[in-house]
């Protein structure tokens, strides 16, 4: 089960024809909003910094490092590249990349090409930078709030991603939610450390050779609380919208219930909540709404605190950096 | 290594136009996806009708199929549908029952799925993807993101070598002495990975910033010009058209014996 | 190590990129400890491929490839990459670290060496490229020369007892030519294998040249003779110097 998981990149007929075209209504909206701020934004050079960018997460992608046993990580990237462009050029260059790697290379499918592209490359990249513009805000602008941020955005930008995957699968009746949820989120929680590690490790060497590129465009979409609330609201959606999406409701339960077999429990490989319940909250749907609000708030609050306690820490301003946080 | 699919060819869908080409590989595509789960038949006539696109192209449907099955990894995802979707039951498998909806919907993406892989496949392998690109420009795709595209074409083999390079450059440095642990803490690999992802990305900013003051040199003001496409002609639908009227025969057989 | 006279050998390795070139054709050769080895040839004659093929980052199936002793094979992987030094062409591509310090200490923290061990390893290996005190500089600022020297030394830093060295003057003004000729007479204790089109870095290092054309060894012997061969040089795409 894990190791297709890995990839989000889900091929066609994985996803039903509804729910492709929802993924495709909202990759096409999207793409027509980045156009118009990279314009704005990054001005004429827009199309060879992007197109060059799109090339570079290509290739980045391929350099990995070993984890355990095997196993290797490697970059996504949707994060770094939005810290460092913003997160409107992110849509451009995550649309190229995973669209040429569905065209060219045939890494997903066609019709499930918008929902691979929203997962990996928009919902990662929006909800990353909204915690790291949350954590950002909350440590004054220091280099240990960027790091800190980059980390804590790059791994739930990952968790969040692989969640919605698994709603999408589960709203096409691919795969009962109960069993594709904690899978995926499981695997993406111990991924995301990946990802996580390798982007903080791409910024420090960017910080250290180039910092005048850690303050340029990135910057100019980090003012006000927009993104930090499109960020939590995308991720507050998924869970909100995962009960009411699954077409297999009670999965293997309600099989192993309705022809008098024992239950037995198909333990996923990691349990978050056992069976989604909240003590004192009997409903089935609420309970796994609940349970997901309180799973992501607890890691924005956590979030937050870090950030607020860290920052009451803060080197004294001598040893500040330089150039613009 | 990064290896195109694309194999220079002669027949059916090389000659076939690019435009034509994509949208007759989108439509069937959603073609494979919309046939009657149960419709079991249709799906050997599906993958004649694809082979037989091969093999008017000169292209081995053997091959094609084999191809096809790269996607086959990914049904794992849908292994639990046997065991969890509701109907009856079937076989009793290590105490879990296989209920015949399930195993009908489980195998039914199997197939839809290496179907629709195959299709996409006979795209990439008789296209090459500057036409393809063209192609998407002409079916009214932003030119801006054409563009952007484009520059990711051309400099997607430059900084995957580069890459490549940077992964060699490191193993030729990863050693091992006789009775030592050997490979760095984890942290200390994820930040030397970190590093060459920086070090890719600072030298893909720069090029970027030299390629913009060459094509500056070159009177670029924010548009890229390019020449106008032909017009479609009628015979370049006429060619097109065989094939989805296949389709659309299968399809409807499908409905019909599913129907009834 | 056993005693062997040879530490580089190299038996019928044939090798075939993906895309079908056929990169290598049979070619052996056998290089002695402590021989200075100039590799010749045209672009995309195989010097690079063949290089790659000495610490196994390429493998072929069929091909028998001994250095310093130990067979090429699994096993033997990790050590060999101890005792060869390959250094790319592009220094770009072998810079991956912030700080000079980090690449030149890359070898030895990977190989396990203790802290202490690594902190002398990589002075010692700036000060025998000249760069004793770059160590906290960042390599991304460096200039071409003393970023190739950087390179040297994340190599020297692991002790190798072999150093091929892929066009290590290509790119350089004279001066940083002539530095890097100097610094290379230097490494007296190592037995060097350099590809290069520079035919008097070749003529001024070493005393045997090997040329390599369309995948194939089409002359081994001493310089001094080749290089005055002017059919052969002109034949394979070279210049005597003058």
């Amino acid at each position: 089960m894990l190791i297709p998981v890995l990839a989000m990149h889900i091929p066609d007929g994985f996803l039903s024809l509804p729910v492709a075209a929802v993924g495709w209504l909202l990759l096409i909206i999207l793409i027509g909003i980045a156009l118009r701020q990279t314009r704005r934004q990054l001005g004429e050079r827009q199309i060879p910094l992007m197109g060059i960018l799109a090339a570079f997460v290509f290739a980045a992608q391929m350099i990995n490092f070993p984890v355990a046993g095997g196993t290797s990580g490697h970059l996504l990237g949707a994060l770094l590249i939005a810290v460092l462009l913003g997160p409107w050029a992110t849509v451009l260059v995550m649309t190229c990349v995973i669209g040429v790697q569905g065209l060219l290379f045939q890494d997903g499918g066609l019709t499930a090409l918008g929902f691979n592209v929203v997962n990996m490359g928009i919902i990662s990249g929006f909800v990353g930078y909204a915690v790291y513009t949350l954590v950002r805000r909350g440590m004054g602008r220091t280099f240990r709030g960027q790091w800190i941020g980059a980390a804590l955005g790059a791994w739930l930008g990952v968790v969040i991603a692989s969640a919605a995957c698994a709603l999408e699968l589960a709203a096409s009746g691919t795969s009962p939610l109960s069993i594709a949820f904690p899978a995926m989120v499981g695997v993406h929680a111990l991924i995301g450390v990946g990802e996580a590690l390798i982007t903080v490790a791409a910024l420090t060497f960017i910080r250290r050779t180039r910092p005048d590129l850690l303050g340029t465009t990135a910057t100019v979409a980090a003012k006000g609380w927009g993104w930090i609330a499109a960020g939590l609201l995308i991720a507050l959606a998924i869970t909100f919208a995962s009960p009411l999406a699954d077409r297999n409701p009670d999965g293997l339960d309600r099989v192993a219930t309705d022809h008098g077999f024992v239950s037995l429990e198909q333990a996923p490989p990691y349990k978050l909540l056992p069976n989604y319940t909240v003590p004192f909250i009997p409903e089935a749907g609420v309970t796994t709404i609940a349970a997901g609000i309180i799973g992501v708030l607890v890691v924005a609050g956590a979030g937050y605190g870090v950030a607020r306690v860290a920052g009451r820490k803060a080197d004294d301003p001598a040893k500040l950096p330089a150039s613009e946080g | 290594m990064i290896r195109e699919r694309y194999q220079a060819g002669d027949g059916y869908l090389y000659r076939l136009d690019a435009r034509v080409k994509v949208v007759l590989t989108l439509l069937l595509i959603v073609g494979v996806m919309l046939t009657p789960e149960r419709a079991w038949p249709a799906y050997p006539l599906l993958w004649a009708l694809l082979g037989s696109l091969a093999v008017i192209s000169r292209l081995s449907a053997w091959r094609l199929t084999r191809l096809g099955g790269l996607a086959l990894p990914f049904t794992l995802a849908a292994a639990a549908l046997p065991f969890t979707m509701p109907g009856h039951p079937l076989i009793a498998l290590a105490g879990l029952t296989v209920s015949d909806t399930g195993l009908a919907r489980f195998l039914s993406i199997l197939l839809k799925s290496w179907l629709a892989v195959q299709a996409a496949l006979l795209l990439a392998l008789t296209t090459p993807f500057t036409d393809l690109l063209w192609a998407l420009a002409s079916l009214h795709l932003p030119e801006t993101l054409i563009a952007i595209i484009g520059f990711m074409y051309r400099y997607l083999y430059t900084l995957s070598d580069e890459a490549q390079r940077l992964l060699r450059a490191r193993a030729s440095r990863s050693a091992r002495l006789p009775d030592q642990r050997a490979g760095g803490g984890l942290i200390w690999r994820a930040r030397s990975a970190g590093g060459m992802v920086g070090s890719l990305f600072l030298r893909s900013y720069e090029r970027s910033e030299r390629v913009y003051a060459a094509m500056l040199s070159r009177g670029y003001a924010g548009r890229i010009r390019s020449l106008d496409p032909l017009p479609l002609t009628g015979k370049a639908l006429l060619d097109g058209a065989l094939p989805i009227c296949v389709l659309i025969l299968i399809e409807s057989a499908a409905l019909l014996w599913w129907a009834k | 190590m056993n005693g062997s006279a040879n530490t580089i050998e190299v038996e019928q390795l044939s090798y075939r990129y993906p895309d079908g070139t056929q990169a290598l054709e049979n070619v052996s050769l056998r290089i002695a400890a402590g021989e200075r080895v100039a590799l010749v040839g045209p672009n995309g004659g195989g010097k690079s491929t063949l290089m790659l093929h000495l610490n196994g980052v390429l493998r072929s199936a069929s091909a028998r490839i001994v250095i310093a002793g130990m067979p090429l094979n699994d096993q033997n992987l990790g050590k060999i990459r101890a005792a060869v030094g390959l250094v790319f062409q592009n220094p770009d591509d072998q810079l991956f670290s912030p700080l000079v310090y980090g690449d030149v200490a890359f070898g030895p923290l990977h190989m396990g060496l203790p802290e202490s061990e690594v902190r002398a390893r990589v002075e010692r290996a700036l000060t025998a490229v000249g760069l004793t005190s770059f160590a906290e500089r960042v390599s991304h600022h460096l200039s071409v020369g003393e970023k190739k020297r950087v390179a040297l030394a994340t190599v020297l830093s692991m002790e190798p007892s072999i150093l091929v060295l892929d066009e290590p003057s290509a790119g350089l003004d004279p001066r940083g030519r002539r530095e890097l000729i100097d610094l290379l007479r230097t490494f007296d204790q190592h037995t060097l294998l350099i590809s290069t089109h520079d035919m008097r870095l070749a003529n001024d290092l070493c005393a045997r040249l090997i040329v390599l054309d369309q995948g194939r060894v089409v002359a081994d012997g001493r310089t001094s003779d080749l290089i005055h061969d002017a059919a052969l040089m002109e034949a394979h795409g070279l210049e005597s110097p003058p």
